[in-house]
């Protein structure tokens, strides 16, 4: 990994449109992924991590849009693209896998058939010969038998198909995989073998991986670098051991104390008071202050920036990590 | 019957679903009817009082023992006792006379409640049908009493309200509250808190370990989820394509795991802490169609110690592991006439 910035997310905003009023699912989001990392982004359901997802990859459908901000990626502004230029991106440089991979393979073409047609759609030189044998060369890389190329897809596993979502990717030479929830439908071993794979394409293709998802023990076990979301917001990023040895923001500590842990004993699971904000309304000042255990007056009219913590490669959005004086002095140990 | 009897037992029990076939394989081969062996010899024990957890990937069997001891289906072959009585023997009246005895949760609240009732009659609804002796307002108190105790609070404030004006945990209290109006001995719980986010996981499962105490509850719990387990159970099963291969006291299965698979799912858990990634090798490949298993012990072509011969050719019975006690597996290599075959024995 390499303190070079692949993707650069910069005060993005997507608002989706509802009856009730607009919701800010991503909220003035800030965030830059490291050419070459697995980051994990983790929340739970509505905080906005697959919006964010989606949002990188200017995939939001009605009655969602970005409302503002920058995407930067390999030194382009990715909202400045046309429509044309940034569906070239997609399928070509970041590619996306999501839980259910039938959802995105066609159920009338087989395997070898998706991969070829992506090759030659971005490569239109390549012949029909030399793209199937790269894509034969791409299953093999993953684990696939060769010869099950010519199979459809419902002929594949579950953790097979995850495989043949990332060979699509891997074909057109991507750099970046954006992977929401790959391993949530997976039973756990074949989710183990998964997140090994992960990590074997990573030091083999230097891809760089954003994991979205909601299960933290896959973040702890393959992420090198932890990002926490809350209610449209980053509260919390470092890296894996950092943000799990040394949590900063409450709201993260609450998060990670909640799971129950296969190798702790008689383990005491904390028991998070309320519910996340209704985004039509969030709360005001920091969005996690009517649940917090340390907030302060001060917690609920400002709302704290992403803060340096005394790790400055960690940063918690948490007005405890200010130097002001009505911040709240509890410091979390 | 005293207490120390189990209150529900399965023996040698098994449950085959028929595979739908195409009109031209069944005129090419009339006489086969090919079946998933969905449960396939299972014999177990639930004791009064105690969490009995039910792990395994999809596809094991688990939610249908689940349902074989709910007698929501029939077993193919075997018997299901409640309470030493033979479910399958019982008349109508008399088997929902016992139905009241036994209730279930699934994941999904949601598609377990009526979206168009409101949650306050959801709860009153099983006392209506099991609880004929009590009166309108004897019901709604009985409501109330256990809405405040799956922590819904203030049960007037949710009485009247509609699934979908409550979230996705309380939906599931609500679930867990109409299981246990009528004071059931039993509760079968289905991957009770998968849906749920972690957060809310937590406040389950601890609403959960309260209930059982509260209302003398024996669980089933079926999960995917080893990690939970550890949490809730008293003892465990682990199950594979339709057959137990290992079951034993919580402390067994977590500390002196026997079974290569036992030890593989254990293993590939992933573990909420950096400092504990996982080095170890994982199994080959996936689990096998159901339809056709492999023969002999099923799980040996993905086993890293099978022995060509043996476990390829005979199936392993569930024995006691030596001298331990409450702590069965289904390995020859870890019990039985092949033991000394064990590649693994000298460190076990």
């Amino acid at each position: 990994m390499t303190e070079e910035t692949i993707y650069s997310i910069r005060n993005l905003d997507v608002e989706y449109d509802t009856r009730v009023g607009g919701v800010r699912a991503v909220d003035d989001l800030t965030l830059d992924i490291r050419k070459g990392e697995i980051l994990g982004l983790v929340g739970e359901s509505g905080c906005g991590k697959s919006t964010l997802g989606k949002g990188m990859m200017r995939t939001i459908s009605t009655p969602g849009h970005i409302v503002g901000g920058e995407l930067w990626f390999e030194g382009v502004d990715l909202m400045t693209l046309s429509e044309k230029q940034m569906a070239d991106v997609r399928g070509n440089r970041i590619g996306m896998v999501f839980q259910d991979p039938m959802t995105s393979l066609n159920p009338l073409m087989r395997i070898v058939d998706h991969l070829t047609e992506a090759i030659r759609a971005h490569y239109p030189d390549v012949s029909e010969q030399a793209a199937r044998e790269r894509a034969v060369e791409m299953v093999k890389e993953l684990g696939i038998r060769p010869e099950r190329i010519d199979e459809y897809p419902h002929q594949f596993s579950g953790g097979m198909r995850q495989r043949i979502m990332i060979a699509l990717v891997l074909a057109l030479n991507g750099s970046l995989i954006i992977a929401d929830e790959p391993t949530t439908a997976l039973d756990v071993i074949v989710e183990a073998q998964f997140l090994d794979l992960l990590r074997k394409l990573r030091e083999e293709f230097q891809l760089t991986i954003l994991l979205i998802t909601h299960n933290i023990g896959v973040v702890a076990e393959v992420a090198d670098r932890v990002a926490v979301m809350y209610a449209g917001k980053i509260v919390e990023v470092g890296s894996v051991d950092s943000v799990f040895l040394e949590t900063r923001h409450p709201y993260s500590r609450g998060l990670l104390r909640s799971v129950p842990n296969i190798d702790v004993d008689h383990q005491e699971l904390y028991k998070m008071e309320g519910a996340p904000p209704n985004l039509v309304a969030p709360p005001t000042g920091c969005r996690f202050h009517p649940r917090c255990p340390y907030a302060v007056g001060l917690c609920s009219t400002g709302e704290p920036d992403l803060l340096a913590t005394d790790n400055p490669e960690h940063r918690a959005s948490c007005w405890i990590y200010s130097d002001r004086d009505d911040r709240p002095k509890d410091r979390l140990a | 019957m005293t207490d120390q009897d189990p209150l529900v037992q399965l023996e040698h029990v098994e449950k085959f679903f028929p595979v739908p076939r195409g009109f031209i394989a069944g005129l090419r081969s009339p006489g086969e009817r090919p079946a998933v062996r969905a449960v396939d010899d299972v014999s177990l024990e639930i004791k009064r009082g105690e969490v009995l957890g039910l792990a395994g990937e999809s596809g094991s069997g688990k939610s249908t023992v689940g349902r074989l001891v709910l007698r929501l289906l029939d077993p193919t072959g075997g018997k299901v006792l409640f309470d030493g009585v033979d479910l399958a023997t019982l008349k109508p009246e008399a088997m929902r006379k016992e139905r009241s005895r036994m209730q279930v949760v699934f994941q999904d609240p949601l598609a377990s409640l009526n979206p168009r009732m409101t949650i306050g009659r959801a709860v009153a609804h099983p006392a209506q049908i099991h609880m004929p002796e009590l009166n309108a307002k004897q019901r709604k108190e009985e409501v109330f009493e256990i809405f405040s105790a799956v922590g819904l609070d203030p049960p007037s404030y949710y009485y009247d309200k509609y699934p979908h004006q409550i979230s996705g945990g309380q939906r599931q209290r609500v679930v867990i509250a109409r299981g246990l109006i009528t004071r059931p001995d039993l509760i079968v719980a289905d991957e009770p808190i998968a849906m749920a986010d972690v957060s809310v996981q937590a406040l389950l499962l601890d609403l959960m370990m309260r209930l059982k105490d509260e209302f003398n509850l024996t669980y089933l719990f079926i999960t995917h989820d080893l990690a939970t387990t550890k949490y809730l159970c008293d003892r465990l099963a682990i199950m594979y394509l339709g057959r137990i291969v290992e079951i034993g006291t919580l402390r067994e299965i977590f500390q002196n795991p026997q079974h290569p698979y036992t030890r593989a799912l254990l293993a590939a858990v992933p573990v909420p802490d950096p400092r504990r990634r996982r080095t170890g090798s994982l199994p080959r490949g996936e689990i096998p169609n159901p339809i056709n298993p492999p023969s002999g012990c099923h799980f040996h072509p993905r086993c890293p110690i099978a022995q060509a011969g043996v476990c390829d050719t005979e199936r392993p019975q569930l024995l006691p592991v030596n001298r331990v006690d409450d702590h069965a597996v289904s390995c020859h290599l870890r019990t039985g006439a092949h033991q000394n075959l064990d590649p693994e024995r000298l460190d076990a």
